[in-house]
């Protein structure tokens, strides 16, 4: 369960936060240029961020008991290169449905 | 200055953008089933969305809040995720840039993924349009991708106990992240990128309040770097040789 007031520090600050974030350049800095080496980093900020959030759902799913779950690897997997080949709706579209094809050929 | 709204580019920035409705409409709906189940109420939902309108950094705030992760985690991961808007307010600045202070400010408040994506691609095929047009289409794309957001949100939460747990409903949330970082795996420095992030998110696996997430993904963002780095310079030498 999460708390009412931590709920909404988390919400409020996120939301002012990623506010400043998008008005940065847009609303503060004008025209000014950000310095090459940062605008490189700034560029990996999303595959970085988001396989590094997904890879422990995925091996220590709470779902399972934070058991690792071999259908949800193999599904997780199928969806990643469906994502990667074909597109965005295929990872999901493929993702979810290998895991219940997965589950029901199991028995599960 | 002045601005003069133009109907015929707002209809075109939310034609261009239509397409986008078949991700928002799963995704956002998808949000409210999942925060509604992690206890949260109708209102804090809506208000999340309508508040942060960020879909990859609500779910990681949901997920680590979830977990009792310190609060600073928590604001530092999810905020984590949301600085590759940095990049789209900066990408902006030469279309948009002149445009009033009053604007910008809104224009800033809906600035999502495929919004940025989409105007700048327009902008850049079309260097001639005027600025009440570029503003106009924002305004455009931002209509047809933001109100179904909320909207949906909103049913998700309504609905969403609805799903049976035999559905794994909950797998549905990593399966949204690959969706998103999997079609950025266009050459070698992201799929390096995506590569030390997962083997990092492994290896720190172990470390309190989620620091392997942070550890993880700054790990991944200089090993990108570097491979970008190395590739130029030897793009340079090959030129030169």
């Amino acid at each position: 369960m999460i708390d009412d007031s931590t709920f909404w520090l988390v919400t409020l600050v996120l939301g002012a936060g990623t506010y400043l974030i998008r008005f940065s350049f847009l609303g503060l800095l004008g025209g000014r240029q950000l310095p090459e080496w940062l605008l490189v980093h700034l560029r990996y900020v999303g595959v970085a961020v988001l396989p590094a959030l997904v890879t422990p759902m995925i091996i220590w799913p709470a779902a399972a008991g934070g058991q690792p779950d071999p259908l949800r690897m193999v599904a997780a997997l199928a969806a990643l290169v469906a994502g990667w080949r074909l597109g965005v709706l295929w990872a999901i579209g493929v993702g979810m449905g290998s895991l219940w094809g997965l589950q029901w050929a199991w028995g599960g | 200055m002045k601005i003069d709204w133009n109907r015929r580019a707002f209809w075109h920035g939310l034609r261009d953008c239509s397409p986008f409705i078949v991700i928002v409409v799963p995704f956002s709906a998808l949000f409210g089933m999942v925060a509604t189940d992690a206890g949260l109420d109708l209102i804090q939902v809506v208000a999340m969305s309508a508040i942060v309108i960020a879909g990859s950094a609500q779910f990681t705030a949901l997920s680590l809040l979830q977990e009792g992760a310190p609060v600073f985690v928590v604001l530092l991961a999810s905020l984590a995720v949301n600085m590759r808007m940095a990049m789209y307010s900066a990408a902006l600045v030469p279309h948009l840039g002149k445009a009033s202070l009053r604007l910008r400010a809104l224009m800033a408040y809906v600035m999502v993924d495929q919004v940025y994506a989409v105007s700048v691609q327009t902008y850049e095929a079309k260097p001639e349009m005027p600025l009440g047009e570029k503003v106009s289409y924002y305004f455009g794309c931002i209509t047809i991708v933001c109100i179904p957001w909320y909207i949906c949100t909103f049913l998700g939460a309504l609905l969403g106990k609805a799903i049976p747990a035999s559905l794994s409903p909950d797998f549905a949330v990593p399966v949204c992240f690959i969706a998103l970082f999997a079609p950025m795996l266009r050459s070698l420095p992201y799929i390096v990128a995506a590569g030390v992030s997962i083997v990092a998110a492994i290896a720190f696996a172990g470390l309190p309040w989620n620091f392997g997430l942070i550890v993880a993904a700054i790990l991944a963002m200089l090993a990108g770097a570097q491979v970008e780095f190395w590739q130029k310079r030897r793009m340079r030498a090959k030129v030169a040789g």
